[in-house]
């Protein structure tokens, strides 16, 4: 499994490498420091959503609200602004705002037992709506030149954007409790099987709803970021934004029915969205052919694993690597381990 | 469950608590609205001088950006103003996002600041999100053009508005009382009550009425269908029963004109009531055919956008900076002065009727 995994990233980054070497050998202006900083300053918001889902859903859920937290921490950013509000005030009060949305979300999931699928997707049209009646279909602008060098500008006299820099010790940080610590064990082991894991003395509960509140912190995070990157509050800021992070962190390798995926891998897949959106804008490709690309990419990257594994499977049936199937899982694994997180019923527990 | 339950909101209290100490740290002082600085400075412009005479640069590169890919009013103008850049000898391209959001257009700028354009001709989805990259681009010496939909004043060198509010709502009136003989009984049909620009013209419409010359004529209502061609529709039909000695309807909204002339051409009231307002040549041509409307206007998108590349391209070659008082000569639109704040207006709009409206097609 490992070593699938590593493959997987591998190929990651050997696109990314050829999407930049192509970049740069067919396309002038794209191996500029200038370009660099705005392939990275493009992503900025779409990776800390991506750092936002990745640990949720290792576990096996799902945050589509994203986008919207990150909207509505942009509305009130801005009335909050707009009502003359210091910025240094604000910006605990948003990340606060974003914690309360993330946990009512975790609440609604972990506490009531509910399918993140559902309670995300409505929580995107409250938190999306919340955010319009809020601010209303105006923009808030003004913001101060102290604060939005940090969201545009670059490490003097590197390519390298102050935001991407918290970005990547974010990156590192989640990286590091992903994979080395205790708690990142736990994620895999509740994705691969809630129960297993519970009775394996994991706290299932406890850790999902701090990974959701901690998804809405991120998210209000990067409304500060967007909200001082553009100098605009609105509503409607980063609308549609949830889809491009949850395909990232697919791309990347990480199963959608949880227990497999890793950090370095969700990365080099925003790097490759990333660069290969910049070569197709500056090959004047329109928006409707880059969304079938990307649309394909994802494809591919769901359908590689399922393909591989068949393969496997069809030459091989001992090498699997489940030497003795229950006879309840005999579809692939990660299938198996999604139906029975979903199968627990929420009274095994009371 | 209980435990897990009141780990959840210890954890909500604890951040709470961070959030509201740090806000009372924070709070003391700090960067408000009033005291930000948000440097805008000087216009663009402002050390750069106009050389009327300096000729326009050859194989100018200009490239237009709408709000959205797919904005058909949009794409009528930037393929004027493709045509005026080639007209100059440029070259000139249409690119844009295909949602109309308020920060999809700034991916766009940046790229077209690495493609080394010579100049961007932006409708901006939103003045302010568009500011910062457009600054950027005009720090690189790219001439920035807004029009339809202006952005920031101080991130672009000159904005060409369509026609100004005044000579817009001034010229309805105009239009209908020379079509009802200066008598009798009008009704405006109108898009929202809140839209801006309707109430704006349906003000100076007021303000024209109060002139000697219109005394006869009496604006009974303003009826609301929403931009939408079924309320408007309805409203059309409840004006017309309600004030049966109605003389015309006004209808300063290119939905509303053409769900109204619907209306009436299957209506008794065809020929007998005289529909004008703004509408577009396509959506109106059966109605100007059928003799249901005589005449109705709109500014020319074609036009505007001719003349937004020649301002573009006027711009890249040094020939204005985009300072009020400055002349730009646009071709077979012949000049137009840069007026307040680098506005340069296309001029009153385009009056079509049964001999002109096969010339266009928008």
């Amino acid at each position: 499994m490992r070593e699938k995994l590593l493959r997987w990233e591998s190929i990651l980054l050997l696109l990314c490498i050829l999407v930049f070497v192509w970049g740069s050998a067919s396309t002038p202006g794209f191996a500029e420091t200038d370009n660099v900083s705005f392939l990275l300053l493009d992503y900025t918001e779409v990776a800390l959503l991506a750092l936002a889902l990745l640990p949720i859903i290792l576990t096996g859920e799902i945050d589509l609200s994203v986008a919207s937290v990150l909207g509505f921490c942009s509305a009130l950013t801005g009335v909050l602004w707009d009502a003359g509000m210091s910025f240094e005030t604000i910006v605990p009060l948003v990340l606060v705002a974003g914690a309360v949305l993330g946990s009512l979300n975790a609440t609604l999931i972990v506490r009531f037992g509910l399918p993140a699928l559902a309670v995300t997707i409505g929580t995107l049209g409250l938190y999306r709506g919340l955010a319009y009646v809020v601010l209303g279909d105006g923009a808030v602008t003004g913001f101060p030149d102290t604060y939005r060098p940090i969201a545009t500008d670059t490490i003097p006299g590197t390519f390298l954007p102050y935001s991407t820099l918290v970005v990547l010790v974010l990156g590192i940080l989640v990286a590091v409790v992903v994979h080395y610590t205790p708690i990142g064990r736990s994620l895999y082991a509740i994705g691969l099987g809630e129960q297993t894991a519970r009775f394996s003395g994991i706290r299932v509960q406890r850790i999902k709803f701090v990974l959701y509140i901690v998804s809405g912190i991120l998210c209000a995070l990067a409304s500060l970021v967007y909200t001082l990157r553009y100098n605009s509050a609105r509503a409607d800021n980063a609308n549609g934004l949830e889809l491009i992070a949850v395909a990232a962190v697919l791309l990347g390798g990480v199963s959608i029915f949880g227990g497999k995926g890793t950090v370095v891998g969700v990365a080099s897949a925003l790097l490759l969205m990333a660069g290969l959106r910049n070569v197709l804008f500056l090959n004047d490709v329109t928006n409707e052919i880059q969304n079938v690309i990307n649309g394909l990419l994802l494809i591919i990257s769901v359908l590689v694993p399922v393909v591989a594994n068949l393969v496997r499977r069809r030459r091989s049936p001992a090498a699997v690597g489940i030497p003795e199937p229950p006879p309840q899982e005999t579809l692939p694994d990660p299938v198996g381990a999604t139906a029975a997180s979903h199968a627990t019923p929420e009274e095994d527990q009371r | 469950m209980i435990h897990h339950r009141r780990s959840g909101k210890r954890a909500l209290l604890a951040l709470t608590s961070i959030g509201l100490a740090a806000t009372l740290v924070a709070g003391c002082g700090g960067t408000t609205k009033d005291n930000a600085e948000s440097g805008s400075g000087s216009g663009p412009n402002a050390d750069k001088v106009a050389d009327p005479d300096a000729p326009i640069k050859e194989g100018l590169q200009i490239a237009f950006l709408p709000k959205e890919i797919d904005n058909p009013y949009e794409n009528i103008v930037d393929e004027g103003g493709i045509s005026a850049v080639e007209e100059l000898k440029g070259s000139g391209k249409e690119v844009g996002p295909s949602d109309a959001s308020a920060s999809s257009q700034v991916s766009y700028i940046n790229t077209l600041v690495q493609q080394n354009q010579d100049a961007i001709v932006i409708a901006a989805n939103d003045p302010n999100a568009v500011a910062p990259a457009l600054k950027e681009a005009m720090d690189k010496g790219i001439a920035v053009v807004s029009y339809d939909s202006d952005a920031a004043v101080d991130a672009r060198q000159v904005f060409v508005n369509q026609a100004d509010s005044e000579s817009i709502g001034r010229s309805q009136i105009q239009m209908v009382s020379e079509q009802i003989g200066g008598k009798g009984k009008i009704a405006i049909l109108s898009a929202t009550p809140n839209a801006t620009n309707q109430n704006t013209w349906i003000e100076f419409m007021k303000d024209e009425l109060k002139k000697p010359e219109y005394s006869d004529i009496e604006l009974v209502t303003t009826a609301y269908g929403d931009d939408d061609d079924q309320k408007s529709f309805q409203e059309t039909q409840a004006l017309l029963s309600s004030t049966p000695d109605l003389k015309a309807i006004v209808s300063p909204t290119t939905v509303g004109i053409a769900a109204a002339a619907r209306y009436i051409s299957s209506s008794p009231y065809k020929g007998k009531v005289v529909l004008t307002g703004l509408g577009t040549p396509n959506q109106m041509r059966q109605f100007i055919k059928d003799g249901t409307v005589k005449e109705f206007a709109l500014w020319d998108p074609e036009q505007l956008g001719y003349l937004a590349g020649y301002a573009a391209a006027a711009l890249a070659s040094g020939q204005i900076t985009g300072k009020e008082g400055e002349v730009l000569k646009a071709g077979e639109l012949g000049e137009r002065e840069i007026g307040k704040n680098g506005e340069i207006i296309l001029g009153p709009p385009t009056t079509f009727n049964a001999d002109n409206i096969d010339d266009f097609d928008f």
